[in-house]
C-alpha cells in the first residue's frame, strides 16, 4: 500500500504561491478557505529567507483525529487523513490541535458558528458516493483519477512534491546528492561540505522513515 | 408501597453509575504521542539545523493567508492541549463524575435518607418564594442541559457513536453542539440572578462553624443547629458563585471565537472551561441527591415553596424560631 506524503524542498520552494493558486482552482473551496498556504521566514534577510509550502501533512498518528468530539475523520488506506462533513460540528477543536494550522473554516461567527471544517484532502476528496456532491463538499478527487495533487503538479519549482513517501523521498535524496557539489542545481542557499552531508544525510533517514511508517 | 420506592431509587441510582463507569475505561485508553516534529521533518528534509530549531520551536514568518496563526509553522501548543484535553481531563473527569455517584450510592446504602424526626405538623411555612423558585428551576434546567450536551462533546464519540448510525449520530451532535452554545449565556444570567437575589443569606457565622464542627449532623446524634441555609447549603452557593462564574466566562470566551482568540487562548479556555465544569458537575450530583433522596421533606419546598414545620425546625431551628417570632409578634 503507497503511504502518502507531501515533501517541500524548502532550498527550492520561491515563494510564488503557485501552489495555493493551484489548490483554490482544482478544488473551487469556499471563499476565505486556502488549503494551502507559503510560509517565508526570516523574510528579506539575505542568505537566510526560506519559504515553506504548508498544508494538511496527513500525520501519522493524527492529533486533530485525536480530539475531534464527532470523530469525524479517518485514516484511508493510503495514508491519508480524510474527514466526513456531514459529521462535523465545527467546534475548531481540530485546528487547536493541529500542529500545522491545517482545518479552515468558512466564518468566525457568534455562539461559535464556523460552518463545516475545510482541509487538504490530498486531491482525495471525501466521503460522499455521488462524484458531483463530492467535488461540492470536498473539491477534486485527483487521486481516483490516477493524478497526483494540483499543488504539487503545478509547482514551478518542484519544490513541492507529493506522492508515494518512498519515491518522493528518492527523488529528494538524488537531489540532495547533485547538490553536493558547489555551484550544482538549484540550491539558493550555499552550503558547507560538511552541511551537504548532512543533508544527504537527513534525507537517507527520511527515505528509510518513510518506508517504515504504514 | 415506601420500600417499592426506594428500591426502584436505587436502581436508578445504580443505572447511572454504570454508564458513568462505562464510559471510563473507554477515555482512558492509552493514547500515543503525537509526533509532529517527525511529520514535519519528513515533509521538510531540506531544511537547514539552525532554521529547523526554529521551526520545531514554533516560529512565525509571514504568508498571504489570513486564517488564523498561518503565519507560524508548528504551533507547538497543540500537542500540550491535546494530551491535557485527552489524557488529563477525560479521564479525570470521568474519575471524578464517577466517584461522585459511587460516593453517593454508598452514602445512600449505608446511612440511607435523612428522615423527618418527628411526624408531619400539616402546618407550612413559605421557604422559597416564586421568585427563588423561579430561578432555581431557571439555572437548575438549563444546567442539566448544558451538562448533557457538554458531557456530549467530551464523552459521547466513545459510547452513543459506536450504536448510532452515522446520520443520528450528526444529527445529535450538532444539536447538542448548538443547544450548548446558544443557552449557555441564558445560565450565566440565570447564575447571576441568583448570586444577586441569595447572596444575603450566605455569609458564613459562627453558626455554621460549629455546623461543620458538628459534621452537618450526618454524623453522630443530634442536629446542630442552623439559619436559614445551613454551612453545606452556603459552601454550594459560594461553588456556584466561583467555579460557576468560571465555567460562565470560560464558557463565554469559546462561545464568541468572533473577537480574533489565539488558538492559544482557545486552548486554555477550553481547559478550564472543562475542568471547572467536571467539578461543578460532580458536585452538582451531591446536591441533587440532599435535595431530593437524600432528605425526606426538602424538595418539596423547592417544588410548593412550602416546607412542613417538623422539618423546618429539624433542618433549620434557627430560621424556624425567627419565623414564628415574626408572626408572634
Ligand atoms: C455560560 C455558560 C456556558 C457557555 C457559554 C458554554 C460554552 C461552551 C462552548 C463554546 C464549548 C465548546 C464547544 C463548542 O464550541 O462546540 C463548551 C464545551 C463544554 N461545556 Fe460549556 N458552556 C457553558 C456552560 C456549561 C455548563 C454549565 C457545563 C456543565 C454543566 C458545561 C460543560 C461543557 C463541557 C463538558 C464541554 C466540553 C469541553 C471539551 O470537550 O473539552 N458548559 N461550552
Ligand atoms: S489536519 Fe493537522 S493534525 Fe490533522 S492530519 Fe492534517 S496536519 Fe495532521
Ligand atoms: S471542527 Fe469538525 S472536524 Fe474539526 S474537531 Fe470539530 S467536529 Fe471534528
Ligand atoms: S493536495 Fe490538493 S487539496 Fe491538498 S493542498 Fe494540494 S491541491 Fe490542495
Amino acid at each position: 500500500m503507497a503511504r502518502m506524503k507531501f515533501l517541500c524542498d524548502s532550498e527550492r520552494c520561491i515563494e510564488c504561491n503557485g501552489c495555493v493558486t493551484a489548490c483554490k482552482n482544482a478544488n473551487e473551496t469556499e471563499w476565505g478557505i486556502q488549503r494551502r498556504r507559503v510560509v517565508t521566514l526570516d523574510d528579506g534577510e539575505i542568505g537566510k529567507e526560506v519559504s515553506i509550502s504548508v498544508a494538511c501533512m496527513h500525520c501519522s498518528d493524527a492529533p486533530c483525529m485525536a480530539v475531534c468530539p464527532t470523530d469525524c475523520f479517518y485514516p484511508t488506506e493510503d495514508g491519508l487523513i480524510l474527514h466526513n462533513k456531514d459529521a462535523c460540528i465545527g467546534c475548531g477543536y481540530c485546528l487547536y490541535a493541529c500542529p500545522f494550522g491545517a482545518p479552515q473554516f468558512p466564518k468566525q461567527g457568534a455562539f461559535g458558528a464556523r460552518g463545516k471544517m475545510d482541509k487538504c484532502t490530498f486531491c482525495a476528496g471525501g466521503p460522499e458516493e455521488d462524484p458531483v456532491l463530492e467535488e461540492q463538499k470536498y473539491g477534486a478527487n485527483r487521486l481516483r483519477e490516477g493524478k497526483l495533487p494540483l499543488c504539487a503538479e503545478m509547482c514551478s519549482t518542484k519544490a513541492l512534491l507529493a506522492g508515494d513517501a518512498t519515491e518522493v523521498a528518492d527523488i529528494f535524496r538524488e537531489r540532495v546528492v547533485y547538490r553536493g557539489h558547489r555551484n550544482n542545481a538549484w540550491s539558493s542557499v550555499e552550503h558547507e561540505a560538511a552541511e551537504s552531508e548532512q543533508l544527504a544525510k537527513n534525507a537517507a533517514d527520511l527515505a528509510y522513515d518513510a518506508t517504515q511508517s504504514v | 408501597m415506601a420500600r417499592y420506592q426506594s428500591v426502584r431509587d436505587i436502581k436508578a441510582w445504580l443505572i447511572l453509575l454504570l454508564v458513568v463507569l462505562m464510559a471510563l475505561p473507554a477515555t482512558v485508553l492509552a493514547q500515543q504521542g503525537a509526533d509532529a516534529r517527525r511529520e514535519a521533518f519528513q515533509s521538510m528534509p531540506g531544511t537547514q539545523p539552525d532554521f529547523w530549531r526554529d521551526a520545531v520551536q514554533g516560529v512565525s514568518g509571514r504568508t498571504q493567508s489570513n486564517s488564523p496563526g498561518a503565519d507560524t509553522l508548528i504551533m507547538v501548543e497543540g500537542e500540550r492541549w491535546r494530551e491535557i484535553r485527552n489524557q488529563w481531563i477525560s479521564p479525570g473527569g470521568a474519575i471524578a463524575l464517577g466517584g461522585s455517584l459511587l460516593a453517593i450510592t454508598l452514602f445512600y446504602l449505608l446511612v440511607g435518607k435523612v428522615k423527618l424526626e418527628h411526624p408531619r405538623t400539616g402546618r407550612k411555612i413559605e421557604r422559597w418564594t416564586r421568585w427563588d423558585r423561579t430561578i432555581h428551576w431557571f439555572v437548575a434546567s438549563l444546567f442539566i442541559i448544558l451538562a448533557i450536551t457538554g458531557l456530549s462533546i467530551l464523552y459521547a464519540k466513545w459510547f452513543l457513536m459506536p450504536i448510532l448510525p452515522t446520520s443520528v449520530w450528526a444529527a445529535w451532535m450538532t444539536a447538542a453542539k448548538n443547544i450548548h452554545n446558544y443557552l449557555g449565556p441564558l445560565f450565566g444570567l440565570g447564575v447571576l440572578a441568583m448570586i444577586i437575589k441569595w447572596l444575603k443569606h450566605n455569609f458564613f457565622n459562627m453558626t455554621d462553624f460549629k455546623w461543620f464542627l458538628k459534621g452537618g449532623g450526618i454524623v453522630g446524634k443530634g442536629h446542630p443547629s442552623a439559619g436559614y441555609l445551613n454551612g453545606g447549603e452556603k459552601v454550594w452557593f459560594w461553588m456556584i458563585v466561583f467555579v460557576g462564574l468560571t465555567v460562565v466566562i470560560s464558557g463565554l470566551v469559546l462561545d464568541f471565537p468572533n473577537f480574533g482568540q489565539t488558538r492559544e487562548t482557545m486552548q486554555l479556555f477550553l481547559i478550564i472551561h472543562a475542568g471547572s465544569s467536571l467539578l461543578l458537575m460532580a458536585a452538582a450530583f451531591g446536591h441533587i441527591y440532599i435535595g431530593t433522596l437524600g432528605t425526606e421533606g426538602a424538595f418539596e419546598g423547592m417544588k410548593t415553596g412550602y416546607v412542613d414545620e417538623s422539618w423546618a425546625k429539624q433542618h433549620h431551628d434557627l430560621w424556624y424560631d425567627a419565623v414564628k417570632n415574626k408572626t408572634k409578634s
